[in-house]
């Protein structure tokens, strides 16, 4: 067996023990019974989630009506002992992703998670270029007379040479 | 003769209007042409429009306080019933109203730039104050065609139907004026820009005249932000402070590009450095700022603070937005690549650190457009419809500010062109551990420790330390260091102060639902809350009802908070709430009613925000710092001769 | 010079997002396609308005082309569509889901203007508008004979809705 296929067996059998084992935690997880434990859990989840009917307000703050009902399931959902996913999942499939503060990760919205590292690489390589540039640069600088000088002759030449 | 407001107002809007484009295009051609006696013509132009501008405000304010509801924009948002104050600002209470007060805050800064700038080439201020009058008469076209504040209406109505209640705030007096003054402000910047590029110089004395300009509307920004922010968490009701919603958003980017350039500005000034970069976000501020309209005023994404929309604006505003913004960059992209740099710098310099916040605050930037763009775009191109919030922008914002926030800590004590590492590491490695130490002993005194909190008070307390201990050494060496250099510490400090509060009140806050029958009382957060009574309220154009709420802590009274919930005469559907607040020097006890239950009982919500002040305080000690670095006298010493 | 494209960069960036605000000009950032949008429609189970001890249940109209139509009495709008819904009653059963009403006020509503509906649910809690995932009043489906809901109007009906969108669909679906 090559060294490859012997690393990808090893991988598809620790993913299957992680599945294996994330499955029985959530299995196992205590339902939570505790009232105030619901009323946090409550205020976390509405925290992310959109009052449909308002203008922009989380689920938490409004007191919208159906922003009230929503709550009310949520919160039945919760003391029921359903995860926080499937409570998401419970609200996207009535209303869509639109009810999403917090977008999922699709491909839909892959360039909106990892725009914002793409950016930072980017912005952090030009940094990077520039200040090597910098460096490289032997000629010292002309002082700021000599560069108002050098400038004017190069304008002048500019104008002279016909494009 | 007040029969004839509203034609007066809008005759001098129209004159404004023929007046900025026709001077616009003279003071071009005058550049052009090198013609002395048409660039001469800058200051009594700028002088002409904003007189006329003014005298066309000045009868809309005169309208709201006569009460003149014939005038279709008075009485969809005045009554004889609102107080005389809220009759000024209602001036500014609507989308045409407002768009006036844009425009004339516009005319003053062409004013303030023409007579201000002797030291100019006349050419560049030709230039500067045609860019400024072409984009108010644009922006006064707009005005004219689609939205103006003095079409009557067919009957006058014989009462106003009143300003929005969530509006009848002493916010509305300031916050607007201020956050246009900054929007509008960055519009000097932007000219100087374009006028710079189009004469093809751009040299350190270009900065230095654009550097106060734009600190002072950066300064006007931060308080009118600051100030919205405090407003909507009081208004509002539920303790929010913000919400990274559309509009703040849209206020917020052109804060960030302000505050890029304000430091690029400083680089390109004190070492003619990043010259295309400065130009490039200077067009980029002003862009953002014309966005921030285009947006809020399209009604093309949603908002919490709920402003009137109408596509047909949209659209002018659109097709405006594109036409100045578009022109300005084609000029970049021609004009850019002939400007060049000739100072060098070492990896650790001034420069590099200056270039490195540069970076951060462009990609968070970006970032926050993204964010707030996405449900656009994804709905534009009909892919459905996305909600992005709070956790998308906090989850991104954030990582970004830490590493700017330890830079901050450094660039201002090193020197320009290049400063040797090993004498920054003797120089703030004792700062770092002083900063770390003290955060941990912080936070545990404030509440649980956690990773995040640990480091937001650290970098708090990292940037301050270091801060003064370059004041301190400047003092000690028995240098007076220059008001740029006391407000550039002073604005960092409160960077300092806001990212405290925003660290320790988004970590530690913490709520309370409660229903309080009077007598009865709650805890929250070591707090005893004792609803003492509750009864009916009579206002001058709403009625109410008032709770009184003891709050003592350890036996000892702190306060005794009176929550209003009001209904407006003229909403009666929709009531208000008046959240009441006190303010503790280091926490806010906020407390606000909800529904009544039965006879006498109150929902109640509690709430404890400790350090949250220190947000507010941090932006007024940042503005205050701008406002000391504005009035250096570097910037007032008359033009260097360049030949 | 090389990599004079860069310059142009910005302005690019800012072409492609001048046309992405064109496009959206007309779009409401509010509504919301409909989650159940040819999916079968929900099953509940919920008393009758006018006879309480009823109760209705959507396979009940299995088989036929029916609308489902949310409205209150405390719902203005769904007071200036009502014209509009005794129309389309000529053509196509209509069930009302009365939604968070008090049963006294939703009745007297009905006999003020006219009661167009075959039947009237009450979903007091709005647990099955929920499920329909509504999120205003008033809001119509239509359900085709297998129950699969083909089409949603959110807010009121207006005339051009029946006559373009709604009367053409039910007449295809009853076909």
């Amino acid at each position: 067996m090559s060294a490859a296929r012997r690393f990808i067996l090893w991988a598809q059998a620790l993913a299957a023990a992680l599945l294996l084992l994330a499955t029985t935690l959530a299995l196992a997880a205590p339902l939570p019974a505790d009232e105030a434990m619901v009323d946090a859990r409550l205020k976390a989840i509405s925290r992310e989630l959109r009052c449909l009917v308002c203008q922009n307000e989380t689920l938490a703050d409004s007191n919208a009506k159906l922003a009230q009902n929503l709550r009310r399931e949520v919160r039945k959902l919760i003391a029921d002992g359903h995860s926080d996913s499937e409570v998401i999942s419970f609200l996207t499939e009535r209303y869509g992703d639109f009810v999403r503060y917090r977008p999922p990760f699709k491909p839909l919205t892959w360039l909106l998670w990892l725009g914002p590292l793409a950016l930072f690489s980017c912005g952090a390589l030009m940094l990077r270029h520039i200040v090597q540039r910098q460096k490289q640069q032997a000629a010292p600088p002309p002082d700021a007379a000599t560069a108002a000088r050098i400038h004017a002759l190069l304008a002048q030449q500019n104008k002279d040479t016909p494009a | 003769m007040s029969a004839m407001l509203p034609e007066l107002g809008l005759i001098s809007l129209i004159a404004a209007v023929v007046l900025s484009l026709l001077s616009g295009a003279l003071l071009f051609s005058g550049a052009a042409l090198n013609d002395s006696r048409l660039m001469a013509a800058a200051r009594p132009l700028a002088f002409a429009l904003s007189a006329l501008v003014l005298l066309s405000f000045a009868c809309l304010t005169a309208l709201f306080l006569l009460n003149d509801f014939s005038v279709s924009y008075v009485a969809q948002h005045s009554s004889t019933l609102l107080p005389t104050l809220y009759r000024i600002a209602a001036v500014w209470g609507g989308h045409e109203g407002s768009l006036l007060l844009w425009l004339l805050l516009l005319c003053l800064w062409t004013l303030a730039v023409a007579l201000s700038s002797r030291a100019l080439d006349p050419a560049l201020l030709a230039r500067v104050i045609a860019v400024m009058s072409w984009i108010a008469g644009s922006f006064g076209l707009f005005l004219l065609l689609t939205s103006s504040p003095f079409t009557r209406l067919d009957i006058p109505a014989l009462e106003g139907r009143e300003l929005n209640p969530m509006l009848q705030d002493p916010g509305l007096v300031i916050h607007p004026p201020l956050l246009y003054m900054g929007y509008v402000g960055f519009s000097v910047a932007f000219a100087m820009a374009i006028g710079g590029l189009m004469s093809g110089r751009i040299d350190a004395a270009w900065a230095r005249w654009s550097r106060p300009w734009t600190t002072f509307a950066w300064v006007n920004l931060t308080l009118g932000i600051a100030i919205g922010s405090v407003w909507a968490y009081y208004e509002l009701g539920w303790g929010g402070w913000w919400f990274w919603d559309p509009v703040e958003n849209a206020s917020f980017m052109p804060w960030l590009a302000g505050t890029a350039l304000m430091h690029s500005l400083a680089a390109t000034d004190k070492r003619g450095v990043f010259k295309s970069w400065t130009v490039l976000l200077a067009i980029l501020t002003f862009s953002l700022s014309l966005l921030g309209t285009f947006l809020v005023r399209s009604g093309v994404l949603s908002s919490v603070h709920a402003f009137a929309s109408d596509p047909s604006r949209g659209l002018f505003i659109l097709v405006l937005t594109a036409l100045v913004v578009g022109a300005s960059l084609l000029l970049f992209a021609l004009k850019a690549p002939a400007l060049q740099s000739h100072a060098r710098f070492e990896p650790l310099s001034r420069e590099s650190l200056l270039l490195a916040n540069n970076v951060l605050l462009c990609v968070a930037t970006a970032s926050v457009l993204l964010g707030t763009l996405y449900p656009l775009m994804v709905d534009a191109l009909n892919l459905g419809k996305l909600s992005v919030g709070p956790p998308y922008f906090n989850a991104v914002f954030v990582p970004l500010m830490l590493p700017l926030l330890f830079v901050l800590g450094i660039g201002p004590v090193t020197r320009w062109k290049a400063h040797a590492l090993a004498e920054i590491t003797r120089r703030l490695g004792v700062v770092l551990a002083v900063s770390c130490l003290l955060a941990v002993l912080w936070v545990w005194s404030v509440g649980q420790m956690s990773a995040l909190s640990v480091t937001g008070v650290a970098l708090a307390l990292w940037i301050t330390l270091s801060a003064l201990l370059d004041l301190a050494s400047r003092l000690r060496k028995g240098q007076r260091p220059a008001l740029g250099i006391w407000g550039m510490h002073l604005a960092h400090i409160g960077v300092a102060i806001t990212v405290v509060g925003i660290t320790l009140t988004s970590a530690y806050e913490s709520e309370r639902d409660v229903a309080l029958a009077p007598g009865e009382h709650a805890m929250l957060a070591g707090y005893r809350f004792t609803l003492q009574s509750a009864g009916p309220l009579e206002g001058p154009n709403y009625l109410g009802e008032q709770a009184h709420i003891a709050v003592s802590r350890d036996g000892k009274a702190v306060a005794t908070l009176k929550p209003e919930k009001r209904v407006y005469l003229s909403m009666p559907g929709m009531p208000m709430t008046e959240a009441a607040i006190h303010d503790g020097a280091l926490s806010h006890v906020y407390v606000a009613l909800a529904d009544k239950i039965g006879d006498t009982a109150w929902g109640i919500r509690l709430y404890h925000k400790p350090f949250i002040g220190w947000i507010w305080y941090g932006a007024l000690l940042m503005a205050l710092g701008g406002l000391i670095a504005v009035a250096d006298r570097r910037y007032r010493a008359r033009k260097r001769k360049t030949q | 010079m090389k990599k004079q494209w860069i310059w142009a960069l910005p302005l690019a960036v800012f072409v492609v997002m001048v046309g992405f605000f064109a496009a959206s000009l007309d779009k409401d950032p509010r509504e919301l396609p409909s989650q159940r949008l040819d999916k079968p429609a929900p099953a509940f189970n919920l008393p009758q308005l006018a006879n309480p001890q009823a109760s209705f249940a959507p396979a009940q109209m299995h088989g036929q082309v029916w609308l489902l139509n949310v409205w209150a009495s405390w719902c203005a709008a769904c007071r200036s569509e009502h014209e509009i819904v005794t129309q389309l009653a000529r053509h196509v059963p209509i069930v009302g889901l009365n939604q968070q009403d008090e049963a006294q006020a939703a009745r007297a509503w009905l006999t003020e203007l006219g009661d167009p509906y075959l039947l009237s649910a009450s979903d007091d809690d709005g647990r099955v508008s929920i499920d329909y995932g509504v999120y205003g009043v008033p809001e119509t489906f239509v359900i085709d004979k297998q129950g699969v809901i083909r089409y949603r109007h959110l807010g009121p009906i207006t005339r051009e809705t029946m006559q373009d969108t709604l009367l053409p669909l039910i007449r295809k679906l009853q076909a």
